[in-house]
């Protein structure tokens, strides 16, 4: 049986009117990377800002490294490292003095601070601009300088905010591998992400949450299996797209588009059933740009779930794309 | 490592962080030495006949009179820049990695009022520096000059705490700048760029009741006359209720940033 990190039982948070966060429950195991996926506005910031003690529930409880949220706030931020949406570092600090103040608000030892420091700044190849202002560094360093100084104090908990929101593909590869390495060193990560792809390749367990509520939550395989046929993403010419829709609604259930030149079709059969579909165009006298088997992705539970697409898809989401020239 | 050397080492490390953005950043540091410099060198050389106006003040010279004026020109503005760099940081998300961490969150204000403290004493140090370089005499001597430093010092500290309740509660760097002018219409309706006895009504009575003319006094009797029990104690005072205005505002627009996040 695995001790839970992180226990929520009907968390709420309310801003005036409005209900942000609806009643979550969750738990996370010791050790465990939790993916917490939805799109902008879903909850997840003011969810993660309850966690970290930075907001006050107005409902609900939850317990971080086994202390209350509320009761035991001290104990909470004690235990964990927190790196939150877009790093928020000082520009007119270095490096170095940004780490070592936050060991001395972690209560670290001067020395051990220092020592600590150095090597975390090692550690996220920060060393040799270590001494430049921050406001200096590109949005990768500035994110691994973050990662590091939410590290100092060796947490048991660890929180990202969308820890990789803005950066380019070799930046976010390089958090991916340090999220990585530290949960396999045994840190529990809570992170929030509106990538399918980094929470489908970190997460352990995965939470859709949408309007304040979870929708879905599992591991990536199991909500992926609960999701079945994989679909066909069919570009076509503007004009044709509702007689598309007409000829393929024919052959299986049509999901939301993405965008005004997409089609997507679920199919029994998977790569059997393109044969079908592109004939039934054809005949239909429906130029087809490309077409593409999908197999199921998070985005197609999202979909699910939601009934939209996030807003923020990127180009690989799908655990494997078979492209078919057209 | 007890609570309490914790809590003073992140003052400390807070405090420095604070003087270090002062110097890193031009536009905090202005306010606070250049600006009042300039005013000092203005009104010395154009308003100096004032000395000789029927019931002015015994003073050596107008610039040893005008000295406490520009010293709370200088901490009002330090205490104001001070607010100004909170709200930055709360504006950006920096007071949230303090906010996370497991320390007394009084300690963040403290910090930043143990920063505008020491930029206090570097006014003190300056002004008092350029009076003696430009032949102004320190009537009280070392004791009255460091008498003078430690009010600038901590009315520095005490109006940086209305400024960082200002911060805390509105979370907005351009409404804590937007007080700027009335910094300066509170300052001149005090005595610390004229005697009150001088002033004509209504800004007499205000700047009579007004707690920065105690501290103007507080900082000025050392300079011009010597040390006189009677004014330190006022300018005490006054301080004693500045502080305890600013600890009481923020902790109240604290309590209201953690309810609202």
């Amino acid at each position: 049986m695995t001790t839970a990190a992180i226990a929520v039982e009907g968390l709420e948070r309310s801003f005036d009117e409005v209900l942000a966060v609806q009643g979550i429950d969750l738990e996370v195991g010791e050790g465990e990377i939790y993916g917490f996926l939805g799109p902008n506005g879903a909850g997840k910031t003011t969810t993660v800002r309850m966690l970290t003690t930075l907001l006050l529930p107005t409902g609900g409880w939850a317990t971080v490294a086994g202390h209350d949220v509320i009761g035991e706030a001290r104990a909470v931020r004690a235990s964990i490292g927190v790196a939150l949406q877009e790093a928020a570092l000082d520009p007119l600090m270095t490096g170095r003095e940004l780490i070592r103040l936050q060991a001395t608000l972690q209560g670290l030892p001067g020395a051990e601070g220092r020592r600590r420091a150095d090597a975390l700044l090692e550690r996220v190849d920060l060393a040799g601009a270590a001494d430049r202002r921050v406001g200096t560094y590109s949005g990768g360093m500035q994110r691994r300088l973050d990662l590091a100084a939410a590290l100092v104090h060796e947490p048991r908990v660890l929180f990202l905010d969308e820890p990789t929101t803005g950066l380019d593909p070799v930046s976010r590869k390089t958090i991916w591998e340090e999220v990585q390495a530290l949960n396999d060193d045994g840190t529990t990560v809570f992170l929030t992400t509106q990538y399918l792809e980094e929470a489908d390749r970190l997460a352990d367990n995965v939470g859709i949450i949408d309007s304040g509520k979870i929708v879905a939550e599992g591991t990536p395989a199991s909500l992926k299996a609960e999701i079945g046929h994989p679909h066909i993403r069919l570009q076509i010419e503007e004009g044709s797209i509702a007689a598309a829709e007409e000829v393929c609604a024919a052959i299986g259930p049509l999901l939301p588009p993405v965008d005004g030149r997409t089609v997507l079709v679920e199919v029994e059969n998977g790569a059997a059933d393109i044969p079908r579909v592109v004939r039934a165009l054809d005949e239909a006298g429906i130029a087809v740009g490309s077409l593409e088997l999908v197999h199921p992705s998070l985005d197609d539970v999202f979909v699910a779930k939601t009934g939209y697409h996030l807003e923020h898809e990127e180009e690989g989401a799908g655990d494997s794309e078979d492209p078919v020239s057209a | 490592m007890s609570a309490l050397w914790t809590n003073l080492r992140v003052v400390r490390a807070l405090g420095l962080r604070s003087i270090r953005q002062t110097f890193r950043r031009p536009q905090l540091m202005a306010p606070i030495i250049i600006f009042p410099t300039l005013l000092l060198a203005i009104q010395t050389g154009g308003a100096g006949g004032a000395v000789d106006l029927p019931g002015f003040p015994p003073v050596q010279s107008f610039l040893q009179f005008m000295l406490a004026g520009a010293m709370m020109q200088s901490l009002m503005l330090a205490g104001n820049s001070g607010g100004i760099a909170l709200a930055v940081d709360i504006e950006m998300g920096f007071t949230d990695r303090l906010f996370a961490a497991p320390i007394s969150r009084y300690t963040i204000v403290l910090g930043r009022l143990a920063g505008t403290a020491a930029l206090g004493l570097l006014s003190a140090l300056w002004f008092l520096a350029i009076g003696l370089i430009f032949g102004a005499e320190i009537a009280g001597g070392v004791p009255g000059a460091l008498l003078a430093i430690a009010l600038v010092t901590v009315a520095a500290m005490a109006v940086g705490g209305i400024g960082a309740a200002i911060a805390l509660r509105t979370g907005s760097a351009s409404v804590v700048q937007g007080l700027f002018p009335l910094v300066l219409v509170v300052l001149f309706v005090s005595s610390a760029f004229f005697p009150v006895n001088l002033m004509i009504e209504p800004a007499r009575t205000i700047a009579e009741y007004n707690p920065l003319s105690f501290i103007a006094e507080g900082v000025r009797e050392p300079i011009i006359a010597g040390v006189d029990a009677g004014d330190t104690a006022e300018a005490l005072l006054a301080l004693a209720g500045i502080v305890a205005l600013g600890l009481v505002l923020s902790a109240r627009a604290l309590r209201h940033r953690l309810r609202v996040g």
